[in-house]
């Protein structure tokens, strides 16, 4: 038996899962909108400008899950700086530790480019609100360091999972990646959606309905490989948490594949997207829970 | 910098009296469970059941016994913090709460502590625990405000058997050993200790000696530090990081360059 079955469960529960399936919509979300506003087309502004929309509150919301889960929430302040002596409270190889300070800068720069989107409708008008938005160089600058973060917020939480000593989190080490390639599975889905809801045309939501597809490719190749390294561990999911996240690579991942495959007539458009977001939380909650029992 | 301090827990002496637990609670003030109204575990004499956040010392009941109930053993052991020299709590703490003392052993600062409970997903041995009350991560501290005028842990003290040893490092390794010895003479081969060498997470303050494998005690038989998998789960991350952003700048591109 595996080492990691003798210890104890940290109880993180709800808060926990959604704070990982919005930390992954948050990161993903900015990281999307800013590559298509440094690789697409004038045609894709009202995407990029969602996606910069939406990353700010959802990463705040993050926050207050955070603190909220915490059993002292007054002392969230405790993972930035030492309170004791005042200093900067930063362990490197602790993930826990640099999440908290990727969340706190990748919040900056969401709300510098969020700030700075909301400027560009004219109010308020604020001289240095020009320099937040992402035409300007210095939003240029927030924006490419805002997706490099978002890209660690969207993966780190996988990899803070493996650096335990609990059954199924700390027996692989591609936590990280899978939820990587779901926050960006399920960014996109979120993005769309918000596109449909706003009125935009199929043809507009097309290079992220493109990129969508060869995310869902990428995150079941990852589920695939996460089952393969478990080895004899994965015999856990022998149970309902084994069937939901058959249910989820099934319902999450290959049904909006083949309704993409198949083509948009016939059916509403919300469909596959839905899918694909009610997949990713799934996920979240089979990894979370199916250790927590164990 | 003190004398590395620890316990050395031989369980072959160990009577399942949960003397130290009552002293432990006692001199650590630790809260009683479910109002004080006793609950029954079903299936064991121990209802104490396990370490957590208000028992930082329990006495775990190994009973075996055949399904006739004619053949039967009973092993116990006083489990603890084990102190580690190289501690996972200690790796992965966020707020720098948990420290290493002058004694060589691991405390938790409650004062500094926020509850996020990393601590007790990165312990090899589980022994950490949220304590109601404080709302904070809690385990054993060695008695360190004991240890500080002098005093020996108030589990040690309490013990009857002397199965609980307390004391410097080094002179508890030789005691140990020359028990395994004594045993070994006895006809009890299996005796051996578990922690003791450094091979084990750099030693482990807190060792024992068992009779019986460690998974039988409930102990893992190959405890390791969180951060083994930190590297290799960043480079998958990153390589996944570097894939998604392809993916993306070719999507993305590909159109650009059609409509424009």
């Amino acid at each position: 038996m595996s080492s990691t079955f003798f210890t104890a469960s940290p109880e993180w529960r709800w808060f926990i899962v959604a704070y990982f399936f919005l930390g992954g919509l948050a990161g993903g979300s900015y990281f999307l909108a800013s590559l298509l506003d440094r690789f697409g087309t004038e045609r894709d502004r009202p995407l990029v400008r969602l996606g910069y929309l939406v990353a700010f509150p959802i990463v705040c919301l993050c926050g207050l899950v955070l603190t909220v889960d915490l059993g002292r929430p007054e002392r969230f302040w405790h993972m930035l700086v030492e309170s004791q002596t005042w200093r900067p409270m930063l362990k490197t190889y602790s993930p826990m530790s640099s999440g908290a300070w990727v969340i706190l800068l990748f919040s900056g720069c969401a709300f510098v480019s969020f700030a700075g989107i909301v400027a560009e409708r004219g109010w308020p008008r604020w001289a240095l609100l020009r320099h937040a938005s992402p035409d300007a160089r210095f939003g240029r600058l927030v924006s490419g360091a805002g997706a490099i973060l978002g890209l660690y917020l969207a993966g780190y939480t996988g990899v803070l999972l493996s650096v335990t000593n609990r059954p199924v989190w700390a027996d692989t080490t591609l936590l990280g990646l899978t939820f990587l390639t779901s926050a960006a599975s399920t960014s996109a889905a979120f993005l769309i959606l918000l596109g449909f809801w706003s009125g935009l045309s199929r043809e507009r939501l097309h290079p992220l309905e493109r990129f969508d597809r060869s995310a869902l490719i990428l995150e079941v190749l990852a589920i695939v490989a996460l089952v393969a390294s478990l080895g004899r561990i994965a015999t856990v999911w022998l149970d309902g948490w084994g069937m939901l996240l058959a249910a989820m690579v099934l319902g999450g991942i290959a049904l909006p594949l083949l309704l993409e495959w198949r083509g948009p007539a016939g059916r509403p458009a919300w469909i596959g997207p839905t899918l694909v977001l009610l997949g990713g939380l799934m996920l979240r909650m089979v990894i979370i829970f199916s250790s927590d029992r164990l | 910098m003190a004398e590395p301090m620890g316990f050395y827990t031989d369980t072959t002496v160990c009577i399942g009296c949960k003397a130290c637990e009552v002293a432990c609670k006692q001199w650590n003030q630790l809260p009683a469970r479910n109002g004080g109204v006793g609950v029954l575990s079903g299936d064991s004499y121990d209802n104490t059941r396990a370490l957590d956040g208000t028992h930082w010392r329990h006495v775990k009941f190994v009973e075996q016994f055949g399904a006739d109930r004619q053949d039967g053993r009973w092993l116990m052991m006083s489990d603890v913090c084990k102190h580690c020299a190289h501690a996972g709590c200690l790796e992965v703490c966020p707020t720098g709460a948990i420290i290493r003392t002058e004694f060589d052993t691991v405390v938790i600062q409650s004062d500094t502590c926020n509850g996020c409970r990393d601590c007790i997903g990165a312990c090899p041995f589980g022994v950490i625990g949220i304590n109601p009350v404080s709302g904070t991560a809690q385990k054993c501290t060695l008695c360190y405000d004991r240890m500080k005028v002098g005093l020996e842990p108030a589990c040690a003290k309490a013990c009857p058997t002397k199965s609980i040893n307390f004391g410097p490092i080094a002179d508890l390794k030789q005691l140990a050993r020359g028990r395994v010895g004594q045993l070994h003479e006895a006809g009890e081969g299996r005796a051996y200790l578990y922690g003791a060498d450094e091979t084990m997470l750099g030693g482990l303050n807190s060792f024992y000696l068992l009779v019986d494998k460690p998974e039988v005690y409930g102990l893992p038989p190959d405890p390791r530090l969180p951060s083994r998998n930190l590297k290799r789960s960043a480079l998958w991350s990153t390589l996944g990081a570097v894939a998604l952003t392809i993916m993306g700048v070719f999507h993305f591109r590909e159109r650009g360059g059609r409509h424009v």
